[in-house]
């Protein structure tokens, strides 16, 4: 049982205050949407929870059976999807893939990438460089990275940024199967996807 | 931690040899300042003051032009953050050292015998020549590792690599000047003897800070 | 209102001024110009004990993460600059006076002149980052590099080019320059009034910054 907590956490930008006080206790199986207008700092806060972002009052706690975790071990645990993620252009799918998996101490099949790919509906692209990718199909890529990782804690920014219907409807599919399984923290503007999440957190 | 280092070692060369950016710049770089040299002290024999100088300050500034590129490629292109939330910091480390050492092993290898043709500098000992140019591309690696990792996460990037590797670099370069230079007097190996003291502790103090500072360089 | 140790200071600073121009000039052959060695010196002495504390400074900084401990790293190398221009306009002074040119590539010039490119390259790097954590961050990692090379140097230099500088000058251990109790009495005394006067004024910009981060917690 992971457990992911955070207590009074507050960001702010010189005068401009996006956050204050926030405080939450997550364990697997629970999910949760961030909501709020634009600028109200739900990415600066997805990127606190990554650690690529340092908060100015506050404290994460991400633990398994009450113990806490060490950073190495936690980042091994994160998975993060976002629009502003991303891969290296000049290779393949497959070869970025393989990359993060390697890099990640996660070792994996040709033939499981290829399950992945056809998942999320990239099936025969894999060979492909990634400059030749649209958004939308390097949108469907970031959910395969961070699905190989069989994550503890799933961080999802903006799950259907510049995706289509059959996209978004692989997304929903994928959130799905992921709730019950992992702490999944998403957030977003759109009604139907923090309907998908448990409850709630607004930074209106 | 060795495998991932060189899983970034293969991708980031893999990424070279599909973009050849930092290996077209690194050359073209050398083989300009290689031509201008030889052109403008057209056929003298130099002394082996001067050749020792000039080829280091041609190796030296060749790297200055593109040793930083294996950092500023991933800041630029946005890759980092994936890369930081995928791995610790010392296989990163290690596998653009591994990269930045692939790119002056390669640079020297095509310039060190033209330069030699230019200048008309036979003499000496080979094979000590190769030992410290050898030496030179580790002790180079070292220093500017973690000062390109610095220099791509600010807002100048390039201009900054040479101004903050400069100081470091000096004392070294003063010792790879002195050490050509005796060889091309013809120094045995027993003469070269306090200078390979030198460029042998050199890395492993640079290295093993790097190493230890490395990670609040690449995290926040 | 000034404490007593002020009074004190100051009256200690004019008297070992006065002392330094009205005794006999502390070197006979190089003649009256070699009263420069009473203030040149604990200038230099001060440029290179700031170098450390900001070092110091800064590794405290990675550890603790509070940047208190990196404002007083930049007031530390703030005002090490200073007094390393001091030294080196004095020094360059002297070296006109007594070996006819500005500059002359000795050991200690060397020495000098690449801890001023140390500082420069500090500061560059920090005006080339906006965000407060990461430049100080950043600037501690190269603070520390920086003077892990310092050693090298020290090791380096004084084999590469022959040393100008008086063989009987305070820095050389072996003290064969028969000082006179006098000239001895001015010297330390300056150097100590100096190193009091830098940790003064290291006090005081540590205290204002202290309380401009204060104001800016409150503001916030």
């Amino acid at each position: 049982m992971y457990k992911f907590e955070v207590t009074n956490l507050s960001k702010r930008y010189g005068r401009l205050k996006l956050f204050d006080n926030i405080s939450f206790s997550l364990s697997t199986g629970d999910s949760m949407a961030i909501t709020g207008p634009n600028g109200s700092g739900k990415s600066t806060m997805a990127k606190i929870f990554l650690k690529t972002v340092i908060p100015n009052k506050g404290k994460m706690n991400f633990s398994h059976n009450d113990k806490e975790l060490d950073t190495d071990v936690q980042r091994i645990l994160t998975a993060f999807v976002s629009p502003y993620l991303n891969y290296y252009a000049p290779l393949t799918a497959e070869e970025n893939i393989l990359f993060f998996a390697s890099i990640s101490g996660i070792n994996i099949t040709g033939k499981e990438i290829n399950v992945l790919l056809e998942k999320v509906g990239l099936e025969g692209r894999g060979m492909d460089t990634l400059s030749t990718y649209s958004s939308g199909m390097l949108q469907r890529l970031k959910y395969i990275i961070a699905l190989i990782k069989k994550p503890a804690l799933m961080i999802i920014d903006e799950p259907t940024a510049n995706l289509d219907e059959s996209g978004k409807i692989i997304v929903r599919n994928i959130i799905e199967e992921l709730r019950g399984k992992c702490i999944l923290i998403i957030a977003t503007n759109e009604k139907e996807e923090y309907n998908l999440a448990g409850r709630e957190l607004s930074l209106a | 931690m060795l495998s991932k280092a060189i899983s970034i070692f293969l991708k980031d060369f893999r990424q070279e040899f599909r973009t050849r950016y930092a290996i077209n710049s690194i050359m073209l770089f050398g083989i300009t300042t290689l031509t201008v040299v030889s052109f403008s002290l057209g056929e003298s024999n130099l002394p082996p003051k001067l050749s020792a100088t000039l080829y280091w300050i041609i190796i030296f500034f060749s790297a200055m032009s593109s040793l930083a590129h294996v950092f500023v490629r991933e800041e630029e292109s946005g890759t980092a953050m994936a890369l930081r939330l995928h791995t610790e910091a010392e296989p990163v480390f290690f596998g653009k050292f591994l990269f930045n050492f692939t790119v002056l092993f390669v640079l020297m290898l095509i310039i060190t015998p033209l330069f030699l043709l230019f200048t008309d500098t036979y003499q000496g000992d080979m094979l000590l020549f190769s030992f410290i140019l050898f030496l030179g591309i580790i002790d180079l690696c070292s220093a500017t590792t973690i000062i390109a990792a610095i220099v791509a996460r600010t807002s100048t990037k390039g201009a900054l690599f040479a101004i903050l590797s400069f100081p470091i670099m000096l004392p070294l370069l003063l010792v790879l000047v002195r050490a050509t230079e005796k060889v091309f007097l013809e120094s045995t190996f027993s003469q070269l003897s306090p200078d390979f003291i030198f460029l042998v502790s050199f890395p492993i103090v640079m290295l093993t800070a790097s190493f230890m500072l490395f990670k609040f360089v690449w995290f926040d | 209102m000034r404490s007593a140790w002020q009074w004190i200071l100051a009256l200690a600073m004019s008297t070992m001024i006065v002392f330094s121009f009205i005794t006999d000039a502390p070197q006979q052959n190089i003649g009256e110009s070699s009263r420069i060695f009473y203030y040149h010196i604990p200038q230099a002495w001060i440029c290179v004990i700031a170098f450390i504390i900001s070092a110091i400074y800064s590794a405290k900084f990675l550890k603790s993460k509070n940047l208190l401990d990196d404002d007083r790293a930049v007031n530390a190398a703030r005002l090490g600059f200073m007094f390393c221009i001091l030294a080196t306009v004095t020094g360059s002074i002297f070296a006109k006076v007594t070996w006819g040119s500005f500059w002359n590539w000795d050991p200690r010039e060397t020495s000098i002149f690449i801890l001023l490119l140390i500082y420069a390259a500090y500061f560059a790097l920090r005006g080339a980052m906006d965000e407060e954590h990461k430049r100080a961050q950043l600037a501690s990692v190269y603070s520390i590099m920086a003077s892990i090379t310092v050693p090298f140097l020290v090791f380096v230099v004084p084999r590469i080019t022959p040393s100008l500088h008086p063989e009987d000058s305070i820095i050389d251990e072996n003290m064969k320059f028969t000082m006179s109790p006098e000239v001895r009495m001015i010297f330390f005394s300056s150097l100590i009034i100096f190193t009091v006067i830098f940790i003064w004024m290291f006090k005081l910009d540590n205290r204002i910054s202290f309380l401009e981060r204060f104001q800016k917690e409150k503001e916030a």
